[in-house]
This record gives C-alpha cells, sequence and structure tokens, in this order.
C-alpha cells in the first residue's frame, strides 16, 4: 500500500481503504469493461492455433479487404491533414465574423450518426439521387464501389485533424508568426520555419487519430459499399461478413489487425503526451 | 492595402498572410463534404408529404425502437457519468501503480473500430461467453437484449465523460476544499458542496456528448443486439434495413428525425461547454 499515495496531501484524499475502494472499483470497471474485449479478440483468434490465424489473414478475400483499406485511408487521411491545416490557419491566425460558427461546422460530422454519414451520398450519388441519372449515363459509379467509401470516409474523419490543431494554435498565439512576416518571411518560409515546428506533435496525434478511424470506420461505409467480397469490402465490413458467416477465428483474426492497430495508436498517443507536456510547452 | 481593409471588414487587420485563400478553401471543402451532402437529406425529405413522413417516424416499430434508442442510451449515459467521475477522479487525484496505463486505456473506446468492439463484446456477454456464462445460470441474458445495447453504448460512452472532467478537476483549486475541511467541514460534505459544483458543467457536458454519441451508434450494438424488432431494434439499425429494402423515403424521413435530435444534442452541447468556460475563467 506504500506505492498508493496523494499527488499533494488532499484534505479529502481519505484514509488509505476509502482510496483502495476507488482505485480498485477503477480497476475493476476498465479491465472488464475495456480490457477484456481486447483480451477476446486475441483469444478468439487464436482459439484454433496460429496457423488458422495465419491463414485467416492470407485468405483471398481478407487480403482484398486490407488492400482496400489501405487505398482508403491513403486517400482520405492525406486530403484531412491538408484541410485540417489549413482551416485551422484560418480560424486561429485571424479574428472573424463567425469563426465560431464555422467550428462547430466542422465538428458537425462527429454529431451525426454514421449510418447517416453512409445515407448522404447515396442520396447524392445512388441509383434515383440527386447526380444519379448524370452519373449513370456517363457511367461513372460513386456509390457501392471504391469512390463511395472514399467520400463516406473522409466525411467521418473530417474534423479529426482541424480539432486537435485549432486549440494548440489558439494557445500559441500569433506574436511568432507576425515577428518572422516583419522580419521578412515569405507565407511558406512562415508555416514550415514556424508555425509547422510549433503544431508538428500536435498534427501527428491528429492525423494518427483520423487514420485510425479512417481503417476503422463501420456504419458509414456499410452504408455506401453494397458488400461486394473482393471488391468494395474493407476490413471492418469483412469481419461482419465472416462473423455472420460464423466464421469466428476468420473474423476475430481479421479483427486481430485493427485491434493491434488501436493499440499501437494509443501507445504512439501516450508517448506523444509525454512529449506534449515537456517544459517547452507547458507554461 | 485599402482593398484589404475594404474586402476583410468583417475581421480584424493582421499582417499573416493567407486569410483569403485558407478560409476559400476550408468554406469550399466543408461545403462539397458536409453541407451540401447533409441539405440533400433535408431536400429528398422535401419531396415526401408530411402525411407520409409522419406515418413512417411514428410507425409501431420505429416508436419502440426510440423507446429502445433512448433507454439505453439515457441509462449508458447515467452509467457513464457515475464511473466516469469515479475513474477520473482516481486518474486525477492518486498515484497507484499501472495508473498511465489505465490513462492510456481509457481512450480505447475511441480508438478501437467499433464492429471490432461489437464482435468482442457480443463474444463475452453471450450465454457461453467469458462473462455471459455467469449470468445464464442466475437467469440473466445479457446479450441480444436491451441490456447487451447498454453495455456496448457503456463502452462507446466512457472517454468522453472521463476527458471532459479530467481537465476540470486537474485545473481546479484546492483551496477552497482545504478551506472547507479546515472550516470544519467531513470529506463528503466537501465533496458535495465545494468540488461536484465546480465539476457539474463538465459531467453535464460529458453525459451529452456520451448520450449523443449512443444515440446514433451502429457498429458495436448491432451484434451485441440481436435485432429483434420491438425488443432490441435501434433506431440506426432500421434506416439500414429501410435502405436494404431500397425504401429511400423511409430511411431518409427517420435520418431527419435523428439528424435533428443530434443537432439539439449539438446545441446543448455547446451551450453547456459555453457555461463550463464561464464557470472556469470566472
Amino acid at each position: 500500500m506504500n506505492n498508493i499515495s496523494t499527488k499533494r496531501k488532499s484534505p479529502i484524499a481519505g484514509p488509505p481503504w476509502f482510496r483502495f475502494v476507488l482505485i480498485g472499483t477503477s480497476v475493476v470497471f476498465i479491465t472488464a469493461l475495456i480490457g477484456l474485449p481486447v483480451a477476446a479478440v486475441f483469444a478468439e483468434a487464436f482459439r484454433k492455433g496460429f496457423s488458422a490465424y495465419a491463414d485467416s489473414l492470407q485468405a483471398e478475400y481478407a487480403v482484398a479487404a486490407i488492400r482496400l483499406t489501405l487505398i482508403v485511408a491513403a486517400v482520405a487521411v492525406p486530403l484531412n491533414l491538408v484541410f485540417g491545416v489549413i482551416a485551422s490557419w484560418a480560424i486561429t491566425k485571424f479574428e472573424f465574423y463567425g469563426k465560431q460558427l464555422l467550428i462547430t461546422l466542422i465538428d458537425l460530422p462527429f454529431s451525426v450518426s454514421p449510418v447517416i454519414s453512409g445515407l448522404i451520398y447515396v442520396l447524392l450519388f445512388g441509383a434515383n439521387s440527386i447526380f444519379g441519372e448524370w452519373l449513370h449515363d456517363n457511367d461513372v459509379q460513386i456509390v457501392f464501389a471504391v469512390p463511395g467509401l472514399i467520400i463516406a470516409t473522409i466525411f467521418v474523419t473530417f474534423p479529426f485533424v482541424a480539432r486537435e490543431l485549432i486549440p494548440l494554435m489558439q494557445e500559441q498565439g500569433t506574436e511568432e508568426e507576425e515577428a518572422a512576416i516583419l522580419l521578412g518571411a515569405s507565407g511558406w518560409q512562415l508555416f514550415f520555419r514556424v508555425t509547422l515546428p510549433n503544431i508538428k506533435w500536435g498534427l501527428l496525434y491528429g492525423v494518427l487519430l483520423c487514420n485510425a478511424r479512417a481503417m476503422g470506420e463501420f456504419g458509414a461505409v456499410s452504408v455506401v459499399s453494397g458488400h461486394i467480397k473482393g471488391e468494395t469490402n474493407t476490413i471492418p465490413l469483412h469481419v461482419e461478413i465472416l462473423y455472420n458467416e460464423y466464421n469466428f477465428v476468420a473474423a476475430f483474426a481479421v479483427a486481430s489487425i485493427l485491434t493491434l492497430l488501436a493499440l499501437i495508436t494509443l501507445l504512439l498517443k501516450t508517448l506523444l503526451e509525454s512529449r506534449f507536456s515537456s517544459p517547452t510547452n507547458r507554461h | 492595402m485599402g482593398i484589404v481593409a475594404g474586402m476583410k471588414n468583417f475581421r480584424e487587420p493582421s499582417v499573416i498572410p493567407g486569410f483569403g485563400i485558407t478560409l476559400g478553401i476550408t468554406l469550399t471543402y466543408l461545403g462539397l463534404i458536409v453541407l451540401i451532402p447533409l441539405s440533400g437529406l433535408f431536400i429528398t425529405t422535401a419531396g415526401v408529404s408530411f402525411a407520409e413522413f409522419w406515418k413512417t417516424v411514428t410507425s409501431a416499430r420505429v416508436l419502440s425502437a426510440y423507446r429502445i434508442s433512448f433507454g439505453a442510451s439515457l441509462a449508458a449515459a447515467f452509467i457513464n457519468v457515475f464511473f466516469g467521475l469515479i475513474v477520473t477522479w482516481v486518474l486525477v487525484r492518486y498515484k497507484f501503480p499501472g495508473k498511465r496505463i489505465m490513462d492510456a486505456m481509457v481512450d480505447l473506446p475511441f480508438a478501437l473500430p467499433t464492429a471490432v468492439a461489437g464482435i468482442a463484446l457480443t463474444a463475452l456477454y453471450a450465454p457461453q461467453g467469458w462473462i455471459g456464462r455467469y449470468f445464464e445460470p442466475l437467469g440473466v441474458k445479457i446479450a441480444f437484449t436491451p441490456l447487451g445495447i447498454t453495455i456496448a453504448l457503456v463502452f462507446i460512452g466512457l472517454p468522453f465523460v472521463v476527458r471532459t472532467v479530467q481537465p476540470v478537476l486537474e485545473d481546479m483549486n484546492r483551496e477552497y476544499e482545504e478551506a472547507a475541511v479546515s472550516l470544519g467541514a467531513t470529506r463528503w460534505q466537501t465533496f458535495y458542496y465545494v468540488i461536484l459544483p465546480e465539476l457539474t458543467p463538465a459531467l453535464m457536458t460529458g453525459f451529452a456528448m456520451a448520450l449523443a454519441r449512443a444515440l446514433g451508434e451502429y457498429g458495436s450494438v448491432i451484434f451485441i443486439a440481436g435485432n429483434m424488432p420491438g425488443v432490441s431494434e435501434i433506431i440506426p439499425l432500421i434506416i439500414i434495413t429501410k435502405l436494404e429494402q431500397y425504401d429511400y423515403t423511409g430511411a431518409t424521413s427517420i435520418a431527419v428525425v435523428m439528424l435533428l435530435a443530434s443537432f439539439l444534442m449539438l446545441f446543448a452541447i455547446n451551450l453547456l461547454q459555453a457555461w463550463s468556460r464561464r464557470r472556469r475563467d470566472e
């Protein structure tokens, strides 16, 4: 019990048994709620041994799903990265009317159910839709094809980078940029030499979260995918199909890739946070 | 400079370049990706007669789905506020081995894809699962009931409460509680009269965020829910079902109701956050 102590003597930290009960409750709650599901993924994936696990990952459709997920993320993440930086620049380096509304609108995709995020693109680009006829005549397929998956993924991961950068850049203010301009820096020099070094860790963190969500998105892509095996199934959609076919070992094996991705994302996040709180960044 | 001043009288002048181009790109991208597609939803609904719209969104099956979605989401948000407060308190105020790991684990529901969470939770809470098997003899079914839905939503919502309350508790000035104790208040009195009121705006924001997320949640719920109409069928699933039957107007009508509900939640969250900020500034 020696290593259970309070940061600073707080008058209501309470006696050891009280702290022990609260810490115990938290540990049990977090372990049962969050730890067990992660353990279950790997336990189920390896239930029939390592070779069954490896076979599941090398199956034709699993490989196709992994490839498709990588393609979708490779388009959606860079686009949202560039957008996030540009939007944060406009919002934090200038004072203008309607800024708060703009921030709320950028956050909007977070408040929309993933199912609706997919539905809006079906309404826009699907058969009998607003642009449906034109797309059909020109032989362009968006919904139930790869472009639809990419657009839906861009929508759901839209706010991640901007949301990380805006508070960070607001806190940093504009003095350094103003000084650089007065000393004769060009716009690009200003961004790459002054702003970017200041925001790189926050930017990296935003990109990590954006990427994790882009690869793991389920509801929105499920609506626009059409579930064509080997063609429009991303990893999460392939997990669903395997699961519904009662092919549990394969479902959890494929799911374990995404679980690993989530664990790596969290590990990097924890490392980045210790960077964030280095003395140079805390006042 | 005259042109610049004239063109941009809605903003304060600045020597930093790039206002026009960055704001222009931001608004264009926002419009193309978010605003135009979302307004398409309302345009499509406008083509439906009100009687038909009303009939769709108040049919018996949809009404029971509202009840299940709202009921489970509310229950999950309350559970999250209760345990979220304990977890946050422990993370901020106490030191113990494994604290860093626990802090990192709180974010896992953000990072773990919802479909993966869904099948993992089902594996745990199914009648033969690691946890479900202990409840099965007691006659308690968790998976494939609203109870299972609630557990999935607790999983999804916990980080919202913890991450909203944590910075407020960290910044809290401890002199007040020290003063309260030295004036003779008990631990519970200090918590109830000094600390809890300070945390209330953040707790309510976390509650609203967890609730908003839970209402729209799909991936983590559908596997554990069992999806029996009237018993464990949630609203997002009804939208999907209607889409699969090519009932686009039906799906859109229900989506509009849900979207309006989430806009209301968003508005409430913004108000709560403004209140929270004011309280912290004081």
